[in-house]
């Protein structure tokens, strides 16, 4: 006996929807939620009581809240440059390694030191920053310049860039910089810090021990800029066409091997802006370790965003929220647990962008 | 050649077959019928339906409704397998071959015959008879990236013929081939029909269905306009009139014009292709305004390689002048400032951006350009607003500006990218193949527009394999052979005899 009814998977030739992607990726992630919590019911655990002290750990606080955006805003900034990367069909995974370039060279200022530190910290920050973006554009113009003059794979040179970038931090936190023989500089003058709302907890009693600096501000306003380019600029347009087409863009006059370097300098310069924003926000002085893993989550995110930047900043922030609670959770692995899960079903749910799935009655079959 | 239609029943039957797409009627209550030993052509525009039927034969598609009958003998095909056991072998516009394996392992590619150890040999023995009895010389043990076109053609048909094919799908076996290799094909299919096998030969070319075919079925929008008419006695306008349902020029209407000024010279021009290998030498010519400069020649003799020269694709030694200005060895977008306007051989790979839509492919040109441009951003309002117009004007079928252009049908897309072109009015244009592929209507008025750009007073280079494109639109002619220009000649003094002797090499004149 068949059933008179079949599902047919057909592809979708007309154009999708504008809503369907954001459903479909939104959908993904609950489902993720999902399966999480039916493993965690297979091995024993109470996935509900797991889930909700998940959300109270994440965003249960103010503090527990703005850790979220601190975590997130590195994710912010790496995952734009990769978006915008990727759109060129640029294949960018050194945002680690310029991230790390970043921090040096914003390090730097204070370190050397380049200015006076009795500047107005308004002065002293600016430099940093400058000092970042420069780091990690150049960081991003070695693999850009290559790939552009003698076709070298990104992939490999990005990858590889990470672990000498890693390496050069190392070298002179521990041979220069180090603080009494640890892996770190000492910690830098207050006027090398960012601002952050816990500054202000003695007029706003409520924002004491509020870490959230002002890194986030960097990462919206990237986040618009970046926008800004895709959708709406001359550069954006170009960046489009080769992503689509190298052959029609040089076809139509675009000057490619210029635009790969510009590209991974601006994809490098965000990267190395959220290396600044880490040490002058977070940790306050140039250390070991300073990224974790912050440079291949930023690959993801700008996957899972599907370049899209403000996506970026949504995916961020449940990436940070994930962070964040895995800290309070036994075992951590469970949030990486979940992190793959939602990676592995937004991917897969791309599937339902480019078929439709129809039920329908059974016909007479041909004879 | 004959056949006896009482007591055999048909090679192939198909009844009432519907098959639907989303939206889209793709064959609406088709019958096709295919006699045994016949050739029997099938004809329609593109998106006519007509690769949705041959499909549905070769098992790759299930009707939704409609009977299927093979030597007389009910069929339900669920996948390419059962028909390939029923003995229908499709030979695809695009092959599907191994480059890098011999003729004989590609022939023996899925099958369960030599299992594990391969003993290529003793089937190489196999090949070459089969060979011997059709007619089809390969040699098995070279592998398929030293074959021409024409030789990998034949492996497809050894293949579908190793397979026990009795009836044979070719999907427009002709649009990849050069002159002498359709001849070749043509006696092929006639030694096929000859033995037994039958034919369904899917095409474009009108001459070519009324040498070779026996009946045809036109499909129009799904629907068959003449279902196994006899092609004996039928006139070229005829089957064109069944093909697009009116009557089409064939001879393109051309005003004798006084040529102006020159705007394109080019002097000993020479540039290697992509393996290394001179593909140009010491090309010189020029053309002028509002004139058509035609280039015939076998297809990979350097044509392709000149129109990337020419429009700052590929570096090249020599001299590129447009309208006096060297150009040569500058950027593609020192030529474009210069007033070219290119056409290229590939639409989908070169002329435009599959997954961006119809007005970011139209803008492509002059998205740098005020007004589209504005400083740094691009004015999306404008750029539709120019998109819509070039879309109304030169007639490009698409449900929006928004489409993306791997949605547009082949005639479309190349409507799309001279659209693009030619409104810029440009000083010079560069066409390659602008016809190649396309139905009979997309084919005139592509021709149209390139003439009224002639009577515009653009220069126009026109690299066609189509002689009798050739011949009708343009005003001057030379043919390339090997990279060289072997001869050049006014196109009312031309005979398809000459050209045909010079794209050969046999011939050669000192313009």
């Amino acid at each position: 006996m068949r059933l008179p009814y079949k599902l047919r998977v057909e592809k979708r030739i007309e154009e999708i929807p504008k809503w369907l992607p954001i459903v479909t990726s939104i959908g993904a992630v609950l489902v993720a939620f999902l399966i999480s919590g039916i493993i965690l019911a297979a091995v024993g655990g109470e996935p509900f009581r797991v889930l909700k002290f998940f959300f109270n750990a994440s965003f249960g606080s103010w503090g527990a809240f703005s850790d979220i955006i601190v975590k997130a805003t590195p994710l912010i900034l790496i995952g734009l440059g990769c978006s915008l990367a990727f759109r060129m069909n640029m294949i960018n995974i050194g945002a680690e390694g310029q991230f790390y370039i970043g921090a040096f060279f914003a390090s730097l200022v204070v370190l050397v030191p380049l200015i006076p530190l009795d500047s107005p910290k308004i002065i002293v920050l600016s430099l940093m920053v400058l000092m970042g973006i420069l780091g990690g554009a150049i960081y991003g113009f070695i693999p850009g310049y290559l790939k552009a003059k003698f076709n070298v794979n990104e992939i490999i040179t990005t990858l590889m860039l990470n672990y000498i970038a890693v390496n050069w931090n190392n070298y002179w936190i521990f041979g220069k910089y180090s603080d009494a023989g640890f892996q770190m500089t000492p910690t830098f003058d207050r006027v090398a810090w960012l601002p952050r709302l816990a500054d202000l907890a003695k007029e706003y009693p409520f924002f004491s021990g509020i870490t959230l600096h002002f890194g986030v501000v960097f990462g919206l306003v990237a986040a618009v800029i970046i926008w800004l380019i895709l959708k709406h600029s001359r550069w954006g347009y170009e960046i489009t066409l080769i992503g689509d087409n190298p052959k029609a863009a040089k076809y139509a006059g675009v000057n490619i091997t210029r635009n790969m370097i510009i590209v991974m300098m601006v994809s490098g310069a965000l990267a190395g802006l959220a290396g600044m924003s880490e040490v002058s926000g977070v940790v306050h002085r140039l250390q070991e370790r300073i990224s974790t893993n912050y440079g291949f989550s930023g690959v993801i995110v700008a996957w899972l965003a599907k370049l899209n930047p403000f996506a970026v900043v949504l995916v961020s922030i449940l990436f940070g929220a994930l962070i964040v609670a895995g800290r309070e959770i036994q075992p951590s692995g469970l949030s990486f647990m979940i992190q793959g899960t939602i990676l592995f079903l937004v991917i897969s749910s791309d599937v339902f962008l480019r078929y439709k799935i129809r039920l329908e009655r059974r016909q007479e079959e041909p004879v | 050649m004959s056949f006896n239609a009482e007591n055999a029943p048909n090679a192939v039957e198909m009844q009432d077959i519907v098959v639907r797409f989303p939206g889209v009627l793709a064959n609406d209550h088709v019958n096709f019928n295919l006699q045994r030993g016949e050739i029997h052509a099938l004809l329609g525009e593109n998106g006519a339906g007509k690769s949705t039927l041959m499909n549905v034969l070769s098992g790759l598609y299930r009707p939704e409704a409609g009977r299927l009958k093979i030597f007389g003998e009910p069929k339900v095909f669920n996948s390419p397998k059962d028909a390939i056991a029923s003995g229908i072998g499709m030979v695809h516009q695009h092959f599907m071959l191994v480059p890098t394996l011999s003729v004989t392992e590609n022939i023996l590619l899925g099958l369960r015959d030599p299992a594990f150890f391969m003993k290529l040999p003793k089937y190489d023995h196999k090949i070459l008879d089969l060979q011997e009895k059709y007619g089809l010389q390969v040699n098995p043990t070279d592998k398929i990236w030293q074959l021409s076109v024409g030789e990998q053609q034949r492996v497809e048909i050894l293949k579908a013929l190793y397979r026990g094919a009795d009836i044979l799908i070719l999907d427009e076996p002709t649009a990849v081939l050069a002159p002498q290799e359709i001849e070749d094909l043509m006696e092929t299919m006639q030694t096929l029909v000859a033995q037994g096998k039958s034919i369904v030969f899917i095409s474009h070319k009108l001459n070519e269905v009324r040498a070779i075919a026996d009946r045809l079925t036109v499909l129009r929008k799904g629907v068959a306009t003449a279902e196994g008419v006899s092609i004996a006695g039928l006139s070229k306008s005829e089957l064109a009139e069944l093909m697009v349902g009116r009557e089409v020029i064939f001879r393109v209407e051309k005003e004798e014009q006084q040529a102006g000024a020159m705007v394109l010279e080019v002097e000993n021009l020479n540039a290697i292709n992509d393996r290394g290998m001179p593909a140009i030498k010491d090309v010189s010519f020029d053309i002028h305004a509002g004139e058509i400069f035609g280039i015939a020649g076998v297809a990979g003799n350097g044509q392709s390689e000149l129109a990337e020269v020419l429009s700052g694709l590929r570096p090249s030694t020599g001299s590129i002048k447009i309208c006096g200005k060297e150009v040569n060895n500058q950027s593609p977008r020192a030529f474009i400032d210069c007033g070219l306007a290119n056409i290229p051989e590939d639409r989908t790979g070169v002329g435009s951006a599959p997954n961006l839509s119809v007005t970011n492919n139209l803008i492509m040109k002059n998205y740098h350009e005020s007004p589209i441009s504005e400083n740094w951003r691009i004015n999306y309002t404008a750029a539709s607003e120019h998109a819509q117009n070039l879309k109304d004007g030169y007639d490009i079928q698409a449900p929006s500006i928004r489409t993306h252009a791997r949605k547009l049908s082949g005639g479309n897309l190349q409507k799309l990218i001279l659209a693009r072109e030619i409104s810029g009015e440009p000083k010079l244009i560069i066409a390659m193949q602008p016809t190649r592929g396309l139905d009979v209507g997309a084919i005139e008025s592509i021709q149209k527009l390139l003439l009224d750009q002639r009577a515009n007073g653009a220069a126009i280079l026109l690299l066609s394999e189509e002689l009798e494109e050739l011949l009708s639109l343009s005003d001057r002619i030379a043919v390339i052979y090997e990279g060289e220009i072997v001869g050049q000649m006014d196109a009312k003094d031309a005979s398809l005899n000459t050209i045909g002797l010079m794209m050969t090499g046999s011939m050669r004149s000192e313009a």
